[in-house]
């Protein structure tokens, strides 16, 4: 803090010696500029013209603050008399409105009287300070330089070039272990092979979500819509993980409705057919059906995708169908899976169409 | 001070007393105050930080207050997460929720979820406190957003404040950050559909991204880990690093001193305006409480985030309607916006750019945000200080600039909306995002073309004023029968705020010390024919006087056209 006074004084010095240095660009500079004319008059306040409006004004903030007491106490008080009762709502409802109004006026009364305070009572003059350039004086600057070439000479930086370079080289290395320490955020499998398998297989009952009974092709009437998952999931370890996979809607529509590619015309038992809920833009599950057009809505993009066109994307941002899953009955009449998906569900990455 | 050394008489004075000022002199009824302040100072010198800061001044504005905004509600998120954290349990083991809210008796979430409703129902104030951090973030950002919004359309980021631009668009960036982290935490349904985009997302990075999201979530989404890590970089990496930056914006602040706007008295080289000590301070401090207070008077009004209506994460259910926070909502539009069947599958590698395409015009938007500053300063070459702020209407192409990347950033963030406002409007989401995608394409063009054409009809309205004073509506016959409006002419000092501001005209191309026109010198001519070519120029005085012997002299005189 000691020099600084040196240091603005030779700012400015600076400032006025070289102005012509400082390019302005491509600023026109008016030849004849208008003169400023200076601070406009002051305007006078009443609390200055008249000490009983001052008094007044001073009342006024110190009421404030008696108020803030008094509010802040409320506060306290509201938390005492208004407990959250067990299973009763009502009660949340009441100690959040008082005691948040206790605090919040407990607060405004501070901040109001204190404004008020700077407003009406305080000075209201406006002072002009004078600027200096940012940067430093020419002293100052060449005293940096200095400093800088003396380290460099003393320790020998920009000469002894095997010293920097492998210290280069050590701090780019000691980064490396920092990097390659976060592999073991996730565990040893690959990825890409996980992300291609669900807990589908071939004669996996299809139940209903959340209960996990089994559903009769029966059952399935015309027009209806499942929520579904694979049988084996409730005892599932990872649940979330594999659920956020294996999720699939089913539905049932007229069978000449339903316009299945080459291949595929077994994948649908009497016209029921189940999709992967989990959209293939960023793996929302597309929860919406609407009966009577047959598409699939996603609600969080708006991706639609026409169940009777093998859920291709007729809108939104999706790229891909929706992964259709193989079902058959068994022989009591539930439905059964014939296989896992035939291709990973949910968004698109990178290795998704490799072998 | 550190020479002040121990002598028998008067040792806390003789420093000052050399100076020939004694700040900390006792007053009447405070000795103890200056005992004490003396006590401090000969261990911390810190009369020198006083001396140098406590008259510091600081022009008022209106519009200077969001920054101060945005601040304070930071600091009330500080204090209000730091309650919250003495009750929430960052971990997503399974447990049985048994808590006080029936509706969800019995039912299995994390324990992240099941603390958030602890924290809720069975602490007195803890929903209070959830809904201050809530509100106070959403007001966080909101005050931010509008702070960098005065600062570039009135210039204020000219050299030498550019560093700082780019530290608050940083704070920005990690605000943003916070916000989402911190919507993550409680597990429930919405933040974990949140995090399903996310993860969405990252794995339409091409190469990496499975890999990003697979030790992001530490194994297959959602994981047992992602909440936990979150939380980390929500109470500590995160916050720290917005602590250190906030430092360095506010010591550049001080340092570069506050921008002022045109007015009579001030000038480019002086500061005019209140002292810290004591009118700032209590204005500053109180606007603290005030802040604070509302906020407070919200958080007990209004509720926020209702997790216990979502339930806790599950991947297969969502409710229609899903919104992300509205300060999200920009990147999330920018995902609905993109066409159907935007992916390609190349040598066997599949590349989505139904999610790159809105990566890089988010992206595309930040970056040009970020660097503003530096690319109005290469076209102008301006390397004058400039702490006079510019009224929006004086930088024309600036504040067109400034509307085109607004309507874009609103287009977006209305997309997200686009399922409301085709139920709530009866309309099909195919129209309405079909509207959007128009708008995010074509409406940053048109206005700029308005908010340009604006702009400098304002300038030209400027220049009448400023050369035949105000319509009075007083209509007088002359002795010839002619009839003419009587003009109030203006005061010198209304005067002023009209006529002084800066105006640059396009650059010409000129060969360089060797001759040669370099490229980056034809890109920079061009790019400065864009932003100057249509201008008004300020009014001179030869022109005022000429108003004076022609009360009909041209309006467009200025009006040049390059």
């Amino acid at each position: 803090m000691a020099d600084h006074d040196d240091e603005t004084l030779a700012g400015s010095a600076v400032e006025k010696a070289e102005p012509q240095k400082i390019s302005a660009g491509t600023a026109v500079i008016p030849a004849d500029p208008f003169e400023n004319p200076g601070e406009p008059q002051h305007h006078i306040r009443m609390t200055d013209k008249d000490p009983a409006e001052e008094k007044r004004a001073a009342r006024q903030v110190s009421t404030l603050f008696f108020a803030s007491i008094v509010f802040s106490c409320l506060a306290v008080a509201a938390y005492i008399a208004f407990p959250i009762k067990d299973g009763d709502t009502g009660s949340i409802r009441l100690n959040n409105l008082f005691l948040g109004l206790g605090i919040a006026l407990g607060l405004l009364a501070i901040g109001i009287g204190a404004v008020h305070w700077s407003k009406a009572i305080m000075p209201a003059r406006e002072i002009t300070e004078q600027r200096h350039l940012t940067r430093g004086s020419d002293a100052t600057r060449a005293k940096a330089v200095e400093v800088f070439e003396l380290g460099n000479k003393e320790s020998g930086f920009g000469r002894r070039s095997l010293i920097r370079n492998s210290l280069f080289g050590a701090l780019f290395a000691f980064i490396l272990p920092g990097v390659v320490i976060f592999r073991d955020l996730g565990p040893k499998v690959d990825p890409n092979v996980v992300l291609r398998h669900t807990l589908w297989k071939k004669g996996m009952h299809l139940t209903l979500d959340p209960s996990g009974t089994r559903i009769k092709a029966a059952d399935v009437t015309l027009g209806s819509a499942f929520h579904v998952i694979p049988e084996s999931l409730l005892d599932s370890e990872d649940l979330l993980e594999e659920k956020a996979k294996a999720a699939v809607l089913l539905m049932r529509l007229k069978p000449e409705d339903l316009h299945e590619p080459e291949g595929r015309e077994d994948w649908q038992y009497n016209g029921i057919v189940a999709y992967s809920k989990i959209c293939t833009h960023v793996g929302c599950p597309v929860a919406l059906y609407e009966q009577q057009t047959h598409h699939l809505l996603c609600p969080c993009h708006q991706s639609t995708f026409d169940v009777t066109e093998n859920c291709k994307v007729i809108f939104g941002p999706a790229s891909r169908p929706l992964p259709q899953l193989p079902i058959t009955v068994d022989d009591q009449g539930y439905l059964v899976a014939q296989s896992d998906f035939h291709e990973p569900v949910g968004p698109s990455f990178w290795e998704r169409d490799r072998a | 001070m550190s020479a002040t050394t121990e002598s028998p008489v008067e040792t806390h004075e003789v420093g000052y007393a050399e100076q020939g000022n004694m700040p900390l002199r006792p007053a009447k009824g405070s000795k103890l105050m200056g005992a004490a302040a003396n006590y401090i100072d000969e261990r911390t010198s810190v009369s020198g930080l006083v001396k140098e800061v406590g008259r510091k001044i600081f022009p008022d504005h209106w519009s200077f207050m969001l920054g101060e905004v945005a601040l304070y509600s930071f600091v009330v998120i500080l204090l209000s997460g730091t309650f919250l954290t003495f009750f929430f349990q960052p971990s997503m083991a399974e447990v049985t929720y048994n808590g006080s809210y029936v509706p969800l008796k019995g039912i299995d979430m994390s324990a992240a979820m099941q603390s958030a409703l602890n924290i809720s129902f069975e602490i007195r104030g803890g929903l209070l406190f959830r809904q201050i951090h809530h509100w106070a973030a959403l007001l966080f950002i909101a005050a931010i957003g509008l702070h960098m919004l005065r600062i570039f359309f009135t210039g204020a980021f000219r050299k030498p404040r550019e560093i700082n631009w780019f530290i608050g668009f940083v704070l920005f960036i990690l605000a943003l950050a916070e916000g989402f982290t911190g919507y993550s935490l409680p597990d429930d349904l919405l933040s974990g559909n949140g995090l399903r985009i996310i993860d969405g997302m990252v794995k339409g990075i091409p190469v990496l991204g499975v890999w990003i999201s697979y030790l992001l979530f530490g194994g297959e989404f959602p994981g047992t880990a992602i909440v936990s890590r979150l939380y980390s970089l929500h109470i500590m990496l995160l916050p720290a690093l917005l602590i250190a930056m906030l430092g360095a914006h506010l010591l550049l602040l001080v340092i570069n001193k506050h921008t002022q706007f045109s007015g009579p008295g001030k000038t480019n080289n002086n500061v005019v305006g209140v002292p810290v000590m004591p009118v700032f301070a209590a204005k500053a401090g109180g606007f603290f409480f005030i802040v604070f207070g509302v906020i407070v008077l919200i958080a007990s009004l209004f509720t926020i985030n209702p997790i216990w209506n979502y339930g806790p994460y599950d991947p297969s259910p969502v409710s229609a309607g899903t919104q992300p926070d509205w300060y999200i909502g920009f990147a999330d539009g920018a995902l609905r916006l993109a066409p159907p069947h935007w992916e390609v599958v190349w040598g066997g590698y599949t590349v989505s750019f139904n999610i790159l395409v809105p990566i890089v015009v988010l992206m595309g938007l930040l970056a040009t945000v970020a660097f503003y500053p530096f690319i109005e300063g290469w076209v102008t070459g301006d390397k004058r200080e400039h702490h006079i702020l510019d009224r929006p209407r004086n930088a024309p192409t600036r504040t067109a600039i400034g509307a085109a990347l607004m309507t874009l950033y609103a287009a977006l963030w209305a997309a997200a909306s686009s399922d409301l406002m085709a139920t709530h409007f009866k309309l099909s989401i195919d129209q309405v995002i079909h509207v959007m995608q128009f708008l995010t394409v074509v409406g940053p063009f048109i206005a700029f073309w308005i908010t340009k054409r604006v702009c400098l009809g304002l300038q030209r309205k400027d220049r009448e004023i400023a050369l035949h004073g105000h319509e009075s509506g007083r209509i007088v016959r002359l002795p010839g029968g002619e009839f003419i409006e009587v003009h109030t002419p203006l005061t010198e000092y209304e005067r002023w705020t009209l006529v002084s501001y800066n105006e640059y005209e396009p650059l010409m191309v000129r060969p360089n010390e060797r001759g040669v026109i370099t490229p980056v010198e034809r890109v920079r001519a061009a790019v400065s024919g864009f932003f100057f070519e249509d201008r008004i120029s300020p009014v001179t005085k030869a022109e005022i006087e000429a108003s004076h012997h022609d009360s009909h002299g041209a309006i467009d005189a200025g009006d040049s056209h390059h």
